[in-house]
């Protein structure tokens, strides 16, 4: 067994005894009340602890079968969030051949150049290739109706559900040798997301005023006690990264609070749009956006960061 | 049936529950009533070919397994593949659409798969709507069945953005989400016409048409 494996394993295995101590903590709470009647805070707890084992199941294998592995998980993410988003995205029958194109050539594109590793291609294939060609694509069917808010909301859907996602399986360009790099995906989706849960519940139990009272409920003190959590809990995985102590909790700080800020910015598009969950795939949670949408915003900052300052 | 088909049916009955589930990621929406086996009529709207095998699919396999559609005999016995599909994957009542050249009342094959004790999917708009109106204006065979069976639950089932996933002369399927959304049951009144029975049908299934309604909690 390499380093990196047995360092694998070591997270899961803590995260899975966590989980373990979190279900049965919920079945204790379920035990409390008579048979027949059930608690809706109680049952929510239930389902979202079971959706994530099935998270944390499927990215620990993946994390152990390797590369090809990580790629495809974040791949299909990627497609059941762009699934999600547009759904909801303004479209008439003339954006058919762009959304298609989207769906089945721009998102198996994009994870392939991470797989051969061109990064310089990845880096401007959305952004600048999709950007000009998907619109020349709809205006070729002659629709001007609402031209631009269609083609506007395909691209911010491109942008966000397969741009910002593949930046976290591209973590493993970063060379650190031993495969190692699949560790920095772990730091990043575990400081994200805890930071995330602390904020949640810190928020409902300590929060006073709200940061955007019109959008979410999220709340100065709570975003606040997320960060610091995440700033914690990233100097204690420091050793999984080539950061250093120090250099660790910073990064965990700056992905945290951008993710948070990124919610924020869902929250204002699922208020736009009229819905609260984006769909009902994952139980309890609402659909794969609702849960990526702090990991999909802090990615492409994460990786540039680390890119930059640790190479 | 022999067992060879009736295996060949199962399997591909679970491949396109598979399909619809996981890759179009369709999904039921009981709003009105609960999933629970009593004898039903399921009545859709119709803008696509994939409807009936939408609605099919979204049922659990216990209600699924009960539930017949009803469907133009004309289209489904139109090659061997479609009639295996028809009549031996989602056991279709077929009905002939032809009034002139027909020798078997539709009606009275409806009654009679209902007297079976299966439950029905059926489209009241008789065609797709290629229009821009939600529905086209009901036939009347969803009102002489509920006057001829007035036990029986009818359903009004919404099907959710099958338009945008396959737009008419489209080729490829967007993997959109797909909603069904399964409204209260209607039974026709006492002295209700057909007329008033078949618009207030309408304007329940109109209604569910609505997203937002189970979206904002």
């Amino acid at each position: 067994m390499t380093d990196t494996t047995s360092d694998i394993l070591l997270l899961s295995i803590g995260v899975i005894i966590l989980l373990v101590g979190l279900t049965l903590f919920g079945e204790f709470m379920r035990g409390r009340y008579p048979v027949g009647e059930s608690n809706q805070v109680v049952e929510t707890f239930i389902q979202r602890v079971n959706s994530w084992w099935a998270i944390v199941i499927l990215t620990s294998s993946a994390a152990l079968l390797g590369e090809l592995a990580l790629l495809l998980l974040f791949a299909f993410a990627s497609f059941a969030a762009l699934r999600e988003f547009l759904t909801f995205s303004y479209k008439r029958q003339a954006d058919h051949l762009s959304l298609a194109l989207g769906f089945f050539v721009i998102l198996p594109l994009q994870y392939l150049f991470i797989g051969l590793g061109w990064t310089g291609l990845f880096a401007v294939f959305i952004p600048v290739y999709a950007f000009l060609l998907l619109p020349i694509v709809s205006a070729l069917r002659g629709d001007s109706n609402r031209f631009l808010i269609r083609v506007a909301e395909t691209q911010w859907g491109l942008m966000i559900c397969i741009f910002c996602i593949s930046h976290i399986p591209a973590l493993m360009t970063f060379e650190m040798g031993d495969g190692r790099s699949v560790l920095l995906i772990l730091f990043f989706v575990m400081v994200v997301q805890f930071g995330d849960l602390i904020e949640y519940y810190a928020g409902r139990k300590f929060g006073v005023r709200k940061i955007a009272p019109h959008l979410s409920p999220k709340t100065i003190r709570g975003m606040i006690a997320g960060v610091l959590g995440a700033t914690v809990i990233g100097a204690l995985l420091s050793w999984i990264t080539p950061y250093g102590i120090v250099g660790a909790a910073m990064m965990a700080a700056l992905a945290s609070l951008t993710g948070m800020f990124g919610s924020l910015v869902f929250a204002a598009i699922k208020r736009d749009k009229g819905v609260k969950d984006w769909s009902h795939l994952i139980p309890g949670q609402g659909g794969f956006l609702d849960q990526l949408d702090s990991v999909i915003f802090a990615a492409p900052v994460f990786y540039h960061v680390t890119m930059l300052v640790w190479k | 049936m022999s067992l060879p088909r009736r295996l060949a049916a199962r399997f591909v009955g679970h491949a396109l529950t598979f399909i619809a589930r996981f890759i179009i990621a369709a999904r039921a929406d009981w709003r009105g009533i609960e999933p629970v086996p009593r004898q039903r009529v399921y009545f859709a709207n119709h803008v696509s070919n994939a409807d009936m095998p939408m609605v099919w699919a979204v049922l659990p396999p216990a209600l699924r397994r009960q539930t017949r559609p009803v469907a133009a005999a004309d289209y489904w016995l139109k090659n061997r593949l479609r009639a295996f599909a028809g009549r031996d994957v989602f056991g279709a009542v077929l009905i002939d659409r032809r009034p002139e050249a027909r020798v078997e009342d539709p009606m009275e094959k409806i009654l009679e798969a209902l007297d079976e004790g299966a439950s029905l999917i059926i489209f009241p708009e008789g065609n797709r709507n290629m229009t821009d109106d939600p529905l086209l204006p009901f036939r009347s065979g969803l009102y002489n069945m509920g006057k001829a069976r007035p036990e029986v639950d009818l359903v009004p089932t919404w099907i959710a953005n099958l338009n945008e996933i396959m737009p008419k002369g489209e080729i490829i399927p967007l993997p959109l989400i797909c909603t069904v959304t399964f409204g209260a049951p209607l039974h026709v009144e006492k002295d209700e016409d057909k007329d008033a029975f078949l618009q207030r049908a309408a304007a329940a299934l109109v209604s569910l048409s609505d997203p937002t309604f189970d979206e904002i909690t």
